[in-house]
């Protein structure tokens, strides 16, 4: 299934959709986001991708298994859960912030790389599902 | 850092798992993680049941939101034996699968699986919020469903749906049960639950949705009505598997019986009664049914069945005495179980098969394996002093002192039939002579083993059945591990101060 | 609109609860997907309903104040759909490798596993 338009609008929506997905898991903390709306966005844009130019030219762009963002987000976010144990002494998953503000990204925190590796893992499980149940029809 | 232990048992498989997947395409590297993992596992279960057996209740609340708000992790004695329990049957099945499993379903990610599996049992036993319970219980399904069809074979697939299937229903019910719960009180938390519903009004609610959650671990631990997805998918996947979901699986819905049917919904005169004829009938059609069956491994799953009735029937006299045989009980089966299920991998290499018409001749032909397997079959019956023999000293008293005397012949009755049912075992796999089938060609036998080959299947055994005879000859060590089980699980307050951390210490 | 939401949850199950019992391996799928929206749904009702006040600090505020959401449901609702999520497309990828392998979408010849042989 070939479609001129459709794969037109995949090609400008995929860089956007991605920044999209930064954005919302960026803002996720305080107001409606984070990693796991960010991660299936993020996802949605590589699976239109596929549904437009096929498979192997999304396996293409992404250049690793997607497979592999699973333990990599999952180390992330148990190694942001583990942060607060190994440097204030407090239990696991205690939220840990940087004082001052940074541009851009506001107050850094545990939390946020918390939110970094679910939104790899999300990925990573989303298009995994996806690319094997496509791939076996 | 080390008075976070509590969470650790967690960690250590959610490490291990992860690592696990970075090596996803080098299967003798996993090999060698997963035994390592399973070792700390060991170590830390045993730390954490160290300070829990010298300081009371260990508890943490995760993100440091205060008790009932965030979510709390409590470690009590009953949750730590089982944890401990379970990372040596990890520990053991770790190095039982490096010759069982092939290398093509370990690159299917059949160690990370497995270690998620583990991650999740220990987080089901340790965690302290019913829903939180309930994420566990899905990592344990969704690793399960994946370790029951890795390798696809035709009666795999066919299991895995009926397996699927209910334990998908079972959620449902679970969850609608939590969502009731959360409508009545608007708590999650155990500890507070322990206390506030006793105080409402509305104990007609109350009752039917205790029922309801009888009714999802039901499911899941495989009692009555409820059983059939168990014989259904046991025996179909590799040995390994089998034996993990045989020591583990049920037993954490009977743990999560025991926890909610104690500390939250504590029995009332028509539950206990509801149970008793349930364990009854567990008994009684397990039984019958591991009777009736020609397979080994399905005459192992129908005895799982059966003996659930034991905890079953334990948890509804509830009294102090019974609670405490229902334990020790599952203590015994956790380690048993898993040691039959491993057996039968071991039958399956001897044999090619584990039809048991056409099997036989082990005593003859391996005369010191035979000696080794005996053992777990003659716990499982209960001769004295095997391990069997010390839960049931406590089942029996505890009925006969209550004057449930209808318990006291389901017991008497359970063990009579497991007797011939191992009796029957015995027969046909020990002592006949066996006929010679033609050999299947893809499958590497026994006898063509090498040294290491053959130590890999019989060292985790031999490891299990040690842990047996040291069950069966220091019982008075799990009696007393047991009797304080006992008074934390029927004396709610423990829990509640470690929980809430009311100044009290909770020393025993 | 809490009475409405109620019925709905009851049709729900009631429908969730047919399809299960129908013999076809998909409309079992279909069946428990509608039984897990249902919970969802009675998860949300049992939180009580609070129209237009999501539990979001203002941003001149420090905390919550009046009557907001309960937003406990949400965030159990949230792992919920999380978790029936993975199970689905799981169940998905089974009963498609089951019609494959069994060659058969009726459930009532599946009984291979329990032949006593």
């Amino acid at each position: 299934m070939k479609s001129v338009i459709l794969n037109t609008v995949s090609k400008t929506l995929l860089p956007l959709l991605i920044l999209f997905s930064v954005f919302v898991l960026l803002r996720g903390h305080y107001l409606p986001g984070g990693g796991f709306i960010g991660g299936l966005i993020a996802a949605v844009a590589f699976i239109l991708h596929a549904f437009a130019n096929g498979l192997t030219e999304t396996r293409k762009l992404l250049r690793i298994h997607p497979g592999f963002l699973i333990p990599v987000g999952l180390l992330l976010a148990v190694i942001s859960a583990l942060a607060p144990i190994l440097v204030t002494g407090e239990p696991l998953m205690t939220g840990l912030w940087h004082d001052k503000d940074i541009a851009i990204l506001g107050k850094i925190g545990s939390a946020l790389f918390f939110d970094t590796g679910v939104y790899l893992v999300v990925i990573g499980v989303c298009l995994t599902i996806i690319f094997t149940i496509s791939e076996s029809v | 850092m080390s008075e976070h232990l509590t969470i650790y048992p967690i960690i250590v498989h959610l490490l291990t798992a992860i690592l696990l997947l970075l090596f996803w395409m080098k299967p003798q590297v996993q090999r060698y993680i997963s035994i390592l993992g399973s070792a700390v596992g060991i170590v830390i279960a045993v730390l954490l049941f160290q300070r829990v057996w010298e300081n009371g209740i260990q508890s943490v609340q995760l993100g440091n939101w205060e008790a009932p708000f965030g979510i709390s992790m409590v470690a009590d004695t009953l949750a730590v034996t089982l944890i401990l329990l379970t990372n040596i049957v990890a520990f053991a099945l770790s190095i039982y699968s490096t010759e069982t499993m092939v290398s093509s379903r370990v690159k299917f990610g059949y160690y990370a699986i497995f270690h998620f599996l583990v991650m999740g049992l220990s987080g089901a036993f340790l965690t302290g919020d019913l829903f939180n319970l309930y994420v566990w219980f899905e990592v344990i399904i969704i690793s399960s469903f994946v370790l029951l069809t890795i390798g696809g074979r035709k009666i795999q697939i066919e299991g895995a749906v009926k397996y699927f299937t209910l334990n998908m229903i079972s959620s449902i019910i679970f969850l609608t049960g939590i969502a009731m719960v959360y409508g009545a009180t608007g708590s999650l938390n155990m500890a507070e639950l322990s206390r506030i519903i006793p105080e409402i009004e509305n104990k007609g609610l109350m009752a039917t949705i205790s029922l309801v959650f009888f009714i999802g671990f039901g499911v899941k631990s495989g009692v009555f009505p409820l059983y059939f997805w168990l014989p259904a998918s046991y025996h179909t996947p590799p040995a390994a598997v089998s034996a993990l979901f045989a020591g583990l699986l049920t037993k954490v819905g009977i743990y999560a019986m025991i926890r909610v049917f104690t500390l939250i919904f504590p029995l009332g005169e028509t539950n206990q009664m509801i149970l008793m004829i349930i364990s009854a009938l567990t008994i009684f059609f397990g039984g019958i049914g591991a009777l009736v069956q020609k397979d080994v491994l399905r005459v192992f799953s129908y005895l799982i069945i059966c003996h659930i009735g034991f905890m079953v029937g334990g948890l509804s006299l509830f009294t102090e005495v019974a609670i405490i045989g229902a334990v020790l009980y599952m203590f015994h089966d956790i380690i048993v179980k898993a040691t039959l299920f491993m057996m039968g991998g071991v039958f399956y290499r001897i044999f090619g098969h584990t039809k048991m018409e056409n099997m036989g001749g082990l005593m003859n032909n391996y005369p010191r394996l035979s000696l080794l397997f005996a053992i777990p079959l003659f716990a499982l019956v209960g001769i004295p002093p095997l391990s069997g023999f010390w839960p049931k000293v406590s089942l029996f008293s505890a009925s006969y002192e209550q004057g449930a005397i209808f318990m006291l012949i389901v017991f008497i009755f359970a063990s009579l039939i497991t007797l011939v049912i191992i009796a029957k075992v015995w027969n046909k796999t020990f002592s006949k002579n066996p006929t010679t089938l033609p050999r299947q060609k893809n499958l590497r036998y026994f006898d063509q083993f090498s040294i290491r080959e053959k130590a890999a299947f019989i060292v985790p055994i031999a490891m299990l059945v040690g842990v047996t005879l040291y069950y069966s000859f220091f019982a008075e060590h799990f009696q007393l591990i047991a009797t304080r089980i006992g008074e934390e699980l029927m004396n709610s307050e423990h829990y509640y101060n470690a929980v809430f951390k009311t100044k009290e210490v909770t020393e025993l | 609109m809490e009475i409405l939401l109620a019925i709905m949850t009851g049709v729900l199950y009631a429908a969730g609860i047919y399809l299960i019992l129908r013999r076809s391996l998909v409309k079992l799928i279909i069946g428990i997907v509608i039984l897990g929206n249902g919970v969802n749904l009675l998860i949300f009702l049992m939180g009580g309903l609070v129209k237009e006040r999501p539990p979001l600090i203002p941003e001149d505020g420090k905390m919550l104040e009046g009557v907001f959401a309960d937003p406990v449901p949400q965030a159990l609702i949230l792992t919920a759909i999380v978790i029936s999520f993975g199970l689905q497309s799981f169940a998905i990828v089974l009963i498609k490798r089951a019609y494959k392998v069994l060659k058969t979408d009726d459930i009532d010849t599946l009984n291979k596993t329990d032949d006593i042989t």
